[in-house]
């Protein structure tokens, strides 16, 4: 059971019909003692970094999501949900994020802000969330920081706007998107059942 | 990044339609099923705008989003008679991606900054319908019906200060004409805002989609009629 964590940012229902249109068992959590039902995580997220860590301190999620990455357990965050992995963001200075992967998140300085639209990745090292998608492949972003991570091996796809950045990270059964998968068409569904299926 | 094309669809009462000069409006077709087709084809995303004032006809279009967005994982894009942040959660819960306000934010431009604090301003789209007036453009807004004296490239200007994420610039005298875009309306916003444009009224061919991103910097081209009456497919673009 893929649990969708509701932490009050963020469009989750276009995240759980795609996993409804692939047939996978998901549903939405909004209280973290329903995490015991589910076996896999995926944190969505717009905004900004500072808002989302208050708002998932508040809820009392910290704590309980940042022991399920610990662990090691299955996980995808898309967007914000992939920032929160690093430790900090321009965005918000003083806003920890779970930091189970070490680096940082910067602002888009050459081009315009956000980032709106489709562009492609470059696969950077094989994961099995790539199965079926290639390089050139597109998908649909829609942000203003990227993440900066300190330790490349595991950056697993780059995308160019202005200049090269981290588009997906990846280090056993943690995975991060910058891109939505939700809304990026064929590819985006393929990535999502791929990590459901293979990861 | 690639220049987005985005098929729009005006709704009324379910039904696909299009006008001319927001006029003479004609049947175009089924909503889901135009939208199934044009994601097929590759469209990057989808607008839809709901043209009819009535409360049946937006409880309609909100069946519509929940119909399309189970099918079809491209943004989805509702516009047409938002007045509240409630009417936004109702549109984005039914599956829509990102909301479109054009009246209601002239009427009371803190409601841009209202829904971009509660939802994001990615979720923000300004809406502009802007008609020539002697040099510059002004904002209509009652479907083009009426003249609010508002400056347009001021107002987008304001609109991206106050927490739009991307500005759809309608053309009102180019609509449904086919004779290509207001290309110097689309550079005049393009180069005062820093957020995307998205080009609309007038797309007739393939060279005036490339005339609107070449010379007008649009980031986006919306397109209708173009493709509703089946003169090419979105492929082709």
């Amino acid at each position: 059971m893929i649990g969708i964590i509701d932490y009050g940012a963020g469009n989750l229902h276009s995240v759980r019909k795609a996993f409804s249109y692939l047939e996978k068992d998901c549903l939405i959590v909004q209280n973290p003692g329903d995490l015991a039902k589910v076996t896999r995580i995926v944190l969505p997220g717009v905004g900004s970094f500072g808002h989302a860590v208050t708002e998932i301190r508040k809820r009392n999620w910290f704590a309980p999501l940042r022991d399920w990455l610990t662990k090691g357990r299955p996980f995808l965050g898309i967007c914000l949900g992939m920032q929160l992995l690093f430790e900090t963001s321009d965005e918000s200075s003083e806003s920890a994020g779970f930091s189970v992967m070490e680096g940082t998140c910067r602002k888009f300085k050459e081009k315009k802000v956000p980032q709106i639209g489709w562009n492609d990745i470059e696969i950077k090292k094989y994961s099995p969330l790539f199965a079926g998608l290639r390089s050139r492949d597109y998908f649909y972003f829609v942000h203003s920081f990227y993440v900066v991570p300190r330790d490349e091996k595991d950056t697993r796809a780059e995308t160019f706007y202005g200049s090269y950045y981290t588009s997906v990270v990846g280090r056993d059964r943690i995975f991060g998107v910058q891109f939505h998968p939700e809304n990026s068409g064929d590819k985006g569904l393929r990535l999502l059942r791929n990590w459901v299926e293979r990861c | 990044m690639t220049i987005r094309v985005i098929p729009c669809l005006d709704i009324e009462d379910g039904r696909v339609v299009k006008g001319t000069r927001f006029k003479q409006i004609r049947d175009a077709g089924d909503p889901a099923e135009l939208a199934a087709l044009y994601n097929s084809q590759g469209a990057d995303e989808i607008i839809f705008l709901d043209i009819g004032a009535t409360y049946r006809s937006r409880k309609i279009t909100v069946d519509v989003v929940r119909q399309v967005s189970n099918c079809v994982f491209i943004p989805l894009t509702v516009g047409g008679g938002i007045q509240s942040v409630e009417d936004m959660r109702t549109l984005l819960n039914a599956g829509a991606d990102k909301i479109s306000v054009c009246s209601a934010a002239l009427a009371d431009p803190s409601f841009l900054t209202r829904g971009a604090e509660v939802f994001g301003s990615q979720c923000i789209v300004l809406s502009i319908d802007a008609k020539k007036a002697g040099e510059r453009w002004r904002c209509y807004v009652k479907g083009g019906r009426e003249d609010t004296g508002v400056d347009a490239l001021e107002w987008a200007v304001e609109g991206e200060r106050l927490g739009a994420g991307e500005i759809l610039l309608n053309s009102i005298d180019k609509d449904g004409t086919q004779s290509g875009y207001d290309i110097a309306l689309i550079e005049a916003v393009s180069e005062r805002v820093n957020i995307p444009v998205i080009a609309s009224g007038g797309a007739g061919n393939l060279e005036q989609i490339a005339d609107a991103v070449r010379f007008g910097k649009a980031d986006a081209v919306l397109i209708a009629s173009l493709l509703h009456y089946k003169t090419h497919s979105v492929e082709d673009i």
